[in-house]
């Protein structure tokens, strides 16, 4: 406790546990702590527990073992409304029968606020999302990002500490949902509150966030920046899950001079980075690469790169890139991506050539 | 191409047609099909439903039936000064005399005799009793009339039978409608019955008041089982929803038996009651054949009504409101009141008005367990129909009910709004 | 001769054989009645005996009595009868005939006369009260008490209705100022001839609602006669109104402890009418049935089953036991001359004339 708090920690989970059923847990022994004005992203499959988190801090969930801690103090026995925490709803869940200065003017008469003081907050968190002019609508004449943006003023118009957001962009087509993105990180880093934001999508999860949670089976995966959870993946999991992967399988040799040597299964040895504390001498592994950092063309394999024969399977022409799906090592879904420059060659389906990668660019991880 | 864009005019279809007339024949076409479709329906309602209420209206002012039945009686009467308080002369005996014959050999003296009675009691034996001898009046030869028929029946000879039919013979009359405000006309116009005759308006009072007194009742109780209903998984709900809709498979009279034996003084309620000590067996509860009863019986008999729009309307609340409100510093009580609650007065409306609307049409149940002050004016009107057949009546006190359900419909669209109102 | 000769043998056949007519007679009927023991002690007494005789003859029933007159003005109004004979109380065969919605009969043709050679008008008597009815039974609306509730002393008078001190506890009456008018102006001291020229007045009427305001408190007003008996038997009455023959089933058929006050009872008639408007073949069916079931024997075979009294003078010496339960039925008629000692004799015309009036009347005090 004492420690946590000097540790200039905001929101900490403690050996988190949550069950539903008395039988499985959805929830397995979660430790998390951010300091404030971090943008944290839960990130996760559905049913991976990000959710069920979220739900824990905002307080309609009540923790099956553990301790949740805000400030430095538990609010394992405070019921919601005292939490001051604001949130975002995947609906937007605006009240359909307010206006959207209604909608706003709740949070600060619920708090007893005087009228000219709730006015004048109204009209500034309003402003804050562009959406001035809308005061006197119904939730039901606004378009979807317009809602999203309401939403948004609603959770931050009393200023809390802690803003929890649960999908809100799920239900924004493409464009608006990259421009809602951008327009979220700044406001929050503007405002310098502490943000936790729980979605599906790693995209947003990348482009948004300081640190990502990456949720599975009801553990966190992974917590890092976006560039470390993209570059070095911990495990498997990660490495699928965040960005496109290629996965060789083999078994690995021995471990040399801070490389592993792993013989894959069709018999070819490849040194890579021995990453996950399962790869010793003997042990089945998954070498993860990254698609864009393998090479064919001659003049750009590096020295030192290891090199493999490959057939072309397929060829897309994609603008800006090449992507090339060819079979390596026995694996037919062995995907690189090359950037569009004029002496690139065009490859074409059942044409044999030579790959090459780096070592460390080649991740040994868990089976 | 190029006169498209030069001329302001209208815009033409690839055929040279204007546009707007070409829409509106495509459009028709539409529209015709979709009446065809529909028209089944529309007669339906137009026969079985529309017909029979303009009829029903009709009937609460039609009056044909004097100077059909009594032609030359009701043109002679015309010229009599009813102020007078004299009896009219001979030329109109001689003209009641001849229409009495006619009507007695076509077997209608009867009728009139039946209508005028409802203004003015003993007409009907009057007409019944000189029917039989009027079949044999001699028109040509016979008379003078007016002693023979106050010899007939002395009847005749009152005037205020002959001022009642001076009255009723135009044939559109207000009578009906006057009864039913407990009015009538007197010498000077319309006046107030006396008030031992004063009845239907107190009903009125009272159906209004009572059905406003069942439908809170319904309100209530209806209200947490929706909830509930709503909020349970679907499965258990589905059962529940069964539970809800058990009433509606079982008669109605034997519903309201079962209150009968349950509320009765020696009933299950004040047995128990007086054995568990709470009230002596010598002063047993009277909670039935009272207003008490009435409100008890139909509210069972019509909480279904009001917890399906309110469950229908409650399933499409989400539960993430009753979040929303809660994190943004709402109590569970505030998050109710101010985000749940107005959300479900669609449903409450719904219901309300179905349940108001049934509750003052009602006249079974109030009849077996509402004593005598539970009784609404619909068994008056049940009465009229059915026991004393004076239809106009029963007619009017129909409009009457209907005039005052549209004026509430009116008050009730310009207080809530009647686009609040969501049956599902 | 030919001619003369052929008509003769018609006039034989057709007294001798009815039957030679059937075949212009409709061979459907629909009677209407009002359900119950009654509607089956007509199956039994009438239409059984009637369709051994005709096989041929499918008889259906609509138990709508009790909106019979409503309905058949409706289907006049329609055009369309689907009724061929209605079982109605006296008071609706009187509306159904000013309204010209019942057939006239003529008691010498329509009606058979009694086996002694008495004319059917004779045999009748005062019972034909409408022009349009062929009466079948006396019914009489009288009291009943729990024998077990009212002391040492039963009541033996329609006064003790009204005597809440020597009888306390609720009594039941029926929900309409006929008969209670009366009972109370009886027991207010009116002489049984004067009483209808009493009710005649407004203060015959104040009359006579003061006097059930005496017991109003303790009334249980009913609407149908089934009702009195349950209130008997579940204790929630001590005495109560309605038909003699309910009261009957509830003492001999269910052995309640329930007496008979047949003081004041008020005889009223049930019978049949025809509905103006049937087509020929169907109104010559319903003749020929009316004409057999209102004939002595079979009036008299109806007591066998309920407990009212045939309507024909000439069927009185002819009832016998009660066909399951073997009780002589006689004691148990309301016109039997020892419960017959005190009737009420309700006047037909004068309420035709007065319900209305009367109704609103008691309607308003009702409320009050």
């Amino acid at each position: 406790m004492a420690d946590s708090a000097s540790n200039g920690a905001f929101v900490e989970f403690d050996r988190v546990q949550k069950s539903y059923d008395g039988e499985t847990l959805v929830v397995k022994d979660l430790n998390l702590s951010l300091p404030k004005g971090e943008f944290l992203t839960m990130l996760g499959p559905s049913g991976s527990g990000k959710t069920t988190c979220l739900m824990m801090l905002a307080g309609f969930e009540t923790a099956t073992h553990g301790d949740i801690r805000l400030g430095g103090t538990s609010i394992n026995n405070i019921p919601p409304h005292k939490r001051g925490i604001g949130m975002v709803f995947q609906n937007y869940a605006l009240f359909p029968h307010m206006t959207i200065a209604e909608n706003l003017s709740f949070p600060l008469e619920v708090r007893k606020m005087g009228k000219t003081e709730r006015e004048e907050k109204i009209l500034r968190a309003l402003d804050m999302v562009e959406m001035g002019a809308f005061g006197g609508r119904r939730p039901s004449q606004l378009s979807g990002g317009q809602q999203q943006r309401v939403a948004l003023a609603r959770a931050l118009v009393f200023e809390p500490e802690l803003v929890l957001m649960d999908e809100p962009l799920g239900a924004l087509d493409k464009q608006l949902r990259e421009k809602m993105q951008f327009e979220i990180t700044n406001l929050a880093h503007n405002l310098g509150i502490t943000t936790v934001y729980v979605t599906h999508d790693q995209t947003e999860a990348l482009t948004m966030s300081d640190r990502v949670a990456v949720f599975d089976d009801g553990r966190i995966q992974q917590l890092d920046p976006p560039d470390t959870l993209y570059e070095a993946p911990q495990n498997s999991f990660v490495a699928q899950f965040i960005g496109e992967n290629n996965t060789l399988e083999g078994t690995v040799k021995e471990l040399n001079n801070g490389l592993a040597l792993i013989q894959l299964d069709d018999g070819e040895l490849i040194d890579a980075m021995p990453v996950h504390e399962s790869v010793k001498a003997g042990a089945r592994t998954r070498v993860s690469i990254r698609p864009e950092r393998v090479e064919y063309n001659k003049d750009r394999i590096q020295e030192g790169a290891h090199t493999l024969k490959a057939e072309v399977k397929e060829f897309i022409y994609m603008g800006d890139i090449f992507r090339t799906r060819l079979s390596v090592a026995g694996n037919d879904e062995f995907v690189i991506k090359t950037r569009n420059a004029p002496d690139v060659e065009r490859l074409k389906p059942g044409q044999q050539i030579e790959i090459g990668w780096l070592p460390q660019d080649c991740r040994a991880l868990d089976a | 191409m190029s006169d498209m864009t030069d001329t302001a005019g209208p815009v033409l279809a690839a055929d040279g047609t204007p546009l707007k007339r070409s829409l509106a024949r495509a459009l028709r076409r539409q529209k015709m099909r979709a009446l065809l479709l529909i028209a089944p329906l529309l007669i339906f309602i137009l026969v079985s439903f529309i017909l029979p209420v303009v009829d029903m209206l009709y009937r609460s002012v039609q009056n044909g039936i004097v100077s059909n039945t009594l032609p030359r009686t009701v043109e002679a009467l015309a010229d009599w000064d009813a102020s007078t308080g004299e009896l009219p002369d001979e030329v109109v005996f001689a003209a009641m005399a001849a229409d009495l014959k006619d009507a007695a050999e076509a077997k209608i003296h009867t009728k009139v005799g039946t209508r005028l009675n409802y203004e003015n009691p003993g007409m009907s034996s009057l007409f019944r009793k000189t029917g039989r001898k009027a079949k044999k009046f001699d028109i040509e030869n016979g008379g003078p009339w007016k002693e023979e028929l106050i010899d007939i029946n002395k009847g005749w000879g009152e005037f205020d039978n002959w001022r009642t039919l001076q009255t009723y013979s135009p044939a559109i009359t207000s009578g009906y409608f006057l009864n039913a405000v407990d009015m009538r006309v007197g010498t000077d116009g319309p006046e107030m019955r006396p008030e031992d005759e004063q009845i239907y308006m107190k009903l009125l009072g009272r159906t209004l008041w009572m059905s406003l007194a069942i439908t809170s009742c319904c309100i209530l109780l209806a209200y947490p089982v929706a909830w509930i209903l709503a909020n349970l998984p679907a499965r258990k709900a589905n059962m529940l929803m069964i539970l809800v809709l058990l009433p509606f498979w079982t008669s109605l009279l034997v519903r309201t038996s079962a209150w009968k034996i349950l509320l009765q003084q020696q009933g299950v309620i004040n047995d128990i009651l007086v054995y568990v000590g709470l009230v002596a067996d010598d002063s047993r509860l009277v909670i039935i054949n009272n207003q008490f009863g009435t409100i008890v019986a139909m509210t069972h008999i019509l909480l279904p009504f009001m917890i399906l729009p309110m469950y229908s309307v409650m399933q499409t609340i989400n539960p993430s409101y009753l979040r929303a409100a809660k994190s943004l510093g709402a109590t569970d009580w505030t998050a109710f009141w101010r985000v749940y609650f107005p959300q479900t007065v669609p449903g409450i409306g719904a219901g309300s008005i179905l349940v108001f609307i049934l509750a003052i049409g009602y006249y079974i149940t109030p009849a077996l367990v509402g004593g005598t002050k539970g009784t609404f004016i619909s068994n008056q009107i049940a009465f009229h129909i059915s026991t004393s057949l004076n239809w106009g009546l029963a007619s009017a006190l129909g409009a009457i009910l209907l005039a005052v359900v549209l004026v509430l419909y009116w008050a009730y669209d310009k207080i809530v709004g009647i686009d609040n109102v969501k049956l599902g | 001769m030919k001619l003369t000769k052929l008509a003769a043998l018609a006039a034989t056949t057709a007294l001798c054989a009815p039957a030679a007519f059937a075949e212009e007679m409709a061979n459907e009927m629909t009677l209407v009645s009002w359900g119950g023991a009654y509607q089956s002690s007509q199956i039994k007494a009438y239409v059984e005996p009637y369709l051994a005789l005709h096989p041929e003859v499918k008889v259906t029933w609509d138990e709508s009595s009790a909106e019979a007159v409503a309905k058949l003005r409706a289907m006049n109004e329609a055009g369309n009868v689907t009724w061929d004979l209605v079982d109605v109380v006296a008071s609706d065969s009187m509306r159904l005939c000013d309204e010209g919605l019942a057939v006239e009969l003529d008691p010498a043709t329509d009606l058979a006369a009694a086996p002694d050679g008495t004319s059917a008008e004779d045999d009748f008597g005062d019972l034909l009260v409408s022009e349009c009815f062929a009466p079948q039974i006396v019914y009489s609306t009288t009291f009943g008490y729990r024998t077990d509730l009212v002391g040492d002393t039963a009541p033996t008078s329609v006064c003790d209705v009204f005597d809440l001190a020597a009888y306390p506890g609720k009594r039941a009456l029926q929900k309409r100022p006929i008969d209670n008018m009366e009972w109370a102006l009886f027991c207010d001291g009116v002489a049984k001839e004067d009483i209808y020229d009493t009710l005649g007045t407004d203060e015959g009427v104040s009359q006579a609602l003061a006097k059930l305001d005496t017991i109003k408190d303790q009334v249980v007003w009913w609407t149908a006669g089934a009702e009195t008996p349950q209130l008997l038997a579940d204790g929630e009455v001590v005495m109560g109104s309605t038909f003699n023959g309910r009261l009957f089933s509830a003492i001999a058929e269910q052995n309640q402890p329930i007496g008979m006050l047949w003081d004041m009872q008020s005889f009223d008639l049930d019978g049949w009418i025809v509905p103006e408007g049937l087509p020929a073949d169907r109104k010559a069916r319903v003749m020929d049935f009316l004409k057999f079931a209102t004939d002595t024997q079979r009036l008299a075979d109806q007591a066998k089953y309920i407990s009212y009294g045939p309507a024909r003078a000439s069927s009185a010496p002819l009832v016998g036991t009660h066909a399951e339960l073997g009780i002589d039925m006689a004691p148990h008629m309301p016109t039997d001359p020892a419960n017959a000692t005190n009737v009420h004799i309700y006047d037909y015309e004068w309420w035709a004339d007065n319900r209305d009036d009367l109704n609103a009347k008691f309607e308003a005090w009702l409320a009050k």
